[in-house]
């Protein structure tokens, strides 16, 4: 039969986006948009209290406004050992509050309409009463012996949730003594919150007569939502079913299981009617995952040259009510002890306090493999901090520093090993495409004149792929992904992955490292995420981890497929097995290249013509256990311009150079580089969720956690170097959070450069207008 | 207690019987069923929700279904007149303008209505034209290129028609 010939391969081109057609004509299938039929709403009475006694809750108002059902509180979940559930941190957190409440916005009942509108006047109606609490807002009074004790169900009395320590304290400590330069730095990266626009939500559908559960569900890792249902709800894990539509942005924000699932499940076990639930933007930024948090205090030693020789971090990280982060199980403070960067340290302790305060839990969730952007940013600052200290140029410094080429795979004084990376070449690249020298000349003149302009720069290594199965598990479940591809009689191929996309584009990048493999074009291979009953079990899209670890599944799973294809192509070729070569996408023999087949050929033969002795079918399925984390880097420079007379910083010029290894689509690598780092600009100049004495809530909605619009965010320049991850299927590193990660400290170091000439070192973000414009007064730069 | 509206949505006339209370987004997605138009904040921020009202962009989920009476309202859904896929939505295609998908509807029903005022907008007018639709994914730079792509391929479907 006639089989169109594959094309050029397909790895590495700039192919429009096959997922695009259906989002560009509204035909996008995000959860708001599925209503079954007999569907009813349900919408939550949360505490407007940070912390109170739960007196009395009068369920009697709500269930007298007209198509109000049904109203569950926590009360009615105890009945059924469901008033608690199991974080993904080894803590547990309230579903429905039973005897008091720890956060404002704390989910404290739910209320089950026939509308959407008669579910919000049922949860209007709900009469609480609260008894007040003195409430433990700021992390740094958590073990102050008069703080008020939170989490009085715990056996341990105290707010400590946990203490953690990497590295040789003893050895930094010496290290650290004989240095000729020590500098020590506080550095506080606030709580900020991924927000993406789609908030979270649920359609949990039990079905009476099967017993079966399907929870539709904006998820970013639909399999660990099912095992994660089966143990909290105790239903048999065969009997659930997850689905993850179209996702509207995730961030991060969409992996851990919110208390509004859970209740939703048993709202519709109970009504016997799917029940439909979908947070309010103030309920996403009041109760769902924030992220950061860390107040940290950073020393570096060095010689008096710049050659940095200890790095010791102290850090109180504020984990809010629950310790319900969103972390591989082994690792409390994720990866944060990525923190010796780039630079080569003989020496390095880090530690980490965690405590419970009066917020809403969280902590992982924007964009970040892991509390790596907290360790970026810290390590990107404090070289700055050290290169003023020392009065170098901080571009100098990082050249000093830099861990040389020859010297991977490195380990670091942490116990990382970088798996690849040419810190130098990539450095080099960006400060010439900047201009760095032509900048710093022209501060100078602009100095002299009393200007503050500023560069800012950050030369990042990033750690993303979680993770190798030795150490990196969620509930125990290994980190491994996974894939399943079936090649159809015509050539056309099905392949699905545990992993689940939110906009990074899995349906053509993932197309086309199969495609590629295959010897297809990547129109032809149809990508499916999201649906736990077809798609084989993985453990989800956050962490930059789907092409380092579902990438390699895809790749792996191809070739598995190709394996069996040899044979089929020697049957087909009349020739032995050994006689087979993959060559530019055919299968040839050894020797006599024009004698060659396609995998279509091979493809219809498995289903009319298979070998004697061969199973029958083309299909395979891989997980991917990766046995090292990928390591991309970069070097981003910003340059801006402070008004003296306002604060207000401008934004002049930013440039990101990557290096995220072998490129599958440039065109969404550097998609994701511009989102990234547009990110890093809201969280550097206007991210914040701040909380009053209270504990209330003073960023809950889009007036007042801003989200950059296009006017205020920056042309994003990129480039790019290449330096493939020797131990990944194709040499891929993944890419989404590295802008994210790498951009605030060049942000950040940009300001505070321009601020030096007045003696400033640093500055805790957001640097808002006011804040800098408080700087300038301090200074004398503006009067009072 | 309803009232009864009279709407033509893509085109296509349409009788409601709606709360006064519905806001326009929800007799759209859920009366309607054109469930492009989406909702993505409280406080008429984000504009994942705009739709053009007799022309003009309008946050759907702030205006109530019965002040849209009379009126003509066009959503994403009829944008591709008779199949053919408008010049901003092959724009936003072809220059990636789009990640996750979910505030596209409501950019393109801005950038259409940006152009139709402005057919060769600059860029600091593209940028201003659309910074009441928020993004979280692209950083509006592809989104930008876009709207000029489209701008200069419906000024050439324009001088050509001339």
């Amino acid at each position: 039969m006639a089989i169109e010939a594959p094309s050029a391969p397909v790895l590495g081109q700039a192919l429009k986006r096959k997922e695009d057609p259906r989002f560009i004509q509204g035909q996008g299938r995000y959860l708001d948009d599925i209503r079954l039929t007999g569907m009813l709403y349900m919408s939550l009475v949360r505490s407007p209290y940070a912390h109170a006694r739960l007196v009395k809750i009068d369920k009697q108002p709500a269930l007298a406004v007209p198509g109000v059902l049904a109203v569950i509180t926590g009360e009615d979940l105890a009945g059924l050992g469901l008033h608690w559930m199991p974080t993904l941190a080894g803590d547990k957190q309230m579903v429905l509050a039973t005897g008091k409440v720890l956060f404002q916005y704390q989910e404290v009942a739910a209320v089950v309409a026939e509308s959407r509108a008669a579910a919000y006047d049922g949860a209007a109606a709900v009469e609480v009463e609260y008894d007040a609490l003195p409430v433990l807002v700021d992390a740094k009074h958590a073990l102050d012996p008069g703080a008020p004790l939170l989490r009085d169900d715990r056996e341990q009395k105290t707010n400590q949730i946990w203490h953690w320590e990497s590295g040789d304290s003893m050895a930094t400590a010496a290290a650290m003594a004989k240095a000729e330069v020590t500098v020590k730095q506080d550095v506080y990266f606030p709580r900020c919150h991924a927000s993406p626009l789609e908030t979270c939500g649920c359609i949990a559908d039990m079905n009476k007569a099967t017993g079966r559960l399907t929870l539709y569900v904006t998820s970013q890792a639909p399999h660990v939502y099912r095992t994660v249902l089966a143990m909290v709800a105790k239903l048999p894990e065969q009997m659930i079913r997850v689905v993850s539509p179209d996702v509207g942005g995730g961030f991060g924000v969409k992996v851990g299981v919110y208390p509004g699932y859970v209740v939703a499940v048993v709202a519709s076990i109970v009504t016997g009617h799917p029940v439909k639930w979908v947070e309010t933007r103030t309920e996403h930024l009041g109760s769902t995952a924030f992220a950061r948090d860390y107040h940290m205090n950073v020393e570096i030693g060095a010689t008096k040259q710049g050659r940095v020789q200890a790095l010791r971090v102290h850090t109180l990280a504020d984990h809010g009510a629950f310790d319900s982060q969103a972390n591989p199980s082994k690792w409390p403070a994720g990866l944060f002890n990525i923190c010796t960067g780039s630079y080569d340290f003989a020496a390095a302790f880090v530690d980490v306090d965690a405590v419970y305060t009066n917020k809403p839990p969280g902590g992982v969730s924007y964009r970040c493999s892991f509390r790596v952007t907290e360790a970026s940013y810290l390590i990107e600052r404090a070289m700055d901090v050290l290169a003023a200290e020392l009065k170098m140029d901080p571009a100098d410094l990082r050249r000093k520093n830099f861990i040389p080429p020859e010297r991977f795979p490195y380990t670091t004084p942490l116990g990382w090993t970088y798996d690849s990376g040419n810190y130098p070449a990539n450095f080099e690249k960006a400060l010439g495409l900047i201009g760095y020298d032509d900048l710093r000349r022209e501060q100078t003149e602009r100095r002299a004149r009393g200007e503050l302009m500023g560069i800012g720069i950050s030369s990042f290594t990033e750690i993303v792929g979680a993770g190798p199965s030795a150490q990196f598990d969620i509930l125990g479940l290994k980190m491994f992904d996974s894939a399943e591809i079936r090649v159809h009689p015509t050539g056309k191929a099905l392949a699905r992955f545990g992993v689940r996309h939110q906009g990074q584009g899995h349906e053509t990048t993932f197309a086309q490292i199969v495609g590629s493999e295959l010897g297809l074009p990547a129109a032809d291979v149809l990508v499916e995420e999201g649906d736990t009953d077809t798609a084989p079990y993985g453990l989800g899209t956050y962490g930059s981890r789907s092409t380092p670890v579902a990438g390699g599944a895809a790749a792996l799973c191809a070739r598995r497929i190709r394996e069996k294809a040899k044979k089929i192509a020697a049957h087909l070729l009349e020739c032995g097995e050994h006689d087979v070569e993959w060559a530019d996408g055919k299968f040839r023999v050894a020797g006599a290249p024009e004698r060659a087949v396609t995998m279509q050929d091979c493809a219809f033969a498995a289903y009319t013509n298979p070998p004697p002795g061969l199973e029958p079918g083309l299909e395979a399925t891989y997980y991917y256990d990766p046995p090292n984390f990928t390591f991309p880097f970069g070097t981003y420079v910003a340059v801006v311009d402070i008004d003296p007379g306002t604060g207000e910083v401008k934004v002049r010029r930013f440039l990101a150079v990557d290096d995220c290894g072998v490129v599958i689509n440039p065109m969404i690598v550097d998609g994701q580089i511009h989102g990234g780092l547009t990110e890093g600009f809201a969280i550097a100049f206007m991210q914040e969720i701040p909380y009053d004495s209270e504990g209330n809530c003073l960023a809950s909605n889009f007036t007042e956690y801003l989200v950059p619009t296009a006017v205020e965010t920056p042309h994003w320049e990129t480039d790019r170097t290449t330096t493939p991850s020797p131990h990944h299927p194709i040499g891929a590193k993944g890419v989404g959070e590295s802008p994210n990660v790498g951009s605030p400290s060049a942000f950040v170091n940009a300001v505070v450069d321009a601020l030096s000439p007045l003696g400033v070192r640093h500055v805790d973000m957001p640097l808002t207008r006011e804040r800098i414009w408080r700087v300038l007064r301090e200074h004398g730069v503006v009067s009072a | 207690m309803s009232h009864h509206i009279e709407i033509t949505v893509n085109g296509t006339h349409q009788a409601l019987d709606v709360e006064p209370r519905l806001p326009l987004v929800f007799a759209l997605r859920e009366m309607l069923d054109l469930t492009g138009t989406h909702v993505g904040c409280d406080t008429t921020s984000c504009g994942a929700c705009t739709v053009l009202v007799d022309g003009t962009p309008v946050k759907s989920c702030t205006m109530f279904a019965v002040q849209a009476d009379g009126c003509s309202v066009e959503t994403v859904e009829g944008l591709a007149a008779g199949g053919e896929l408008h010049p901003l939505q092959k724009a936003f295609w072809e220059n990636h303008g789009l990640q996750c998908g979910f505030c596209t509807p409501g950019m393109l029903m801005t950038a259409k209505a940006l152009l139709a005022r402005n057919p060769r907008p600059s860029e600091v007018e593209i940028r201003r034209g659309i910074s009441g639709n928020l993004c979280r994914c692209t950083g509006y730079q592809n989104i930008v290129k876009a709207i000029q792509q489209a701008a200069a391929e419906q000024s050439t479907a324009a001088a050509a028609g001339d």
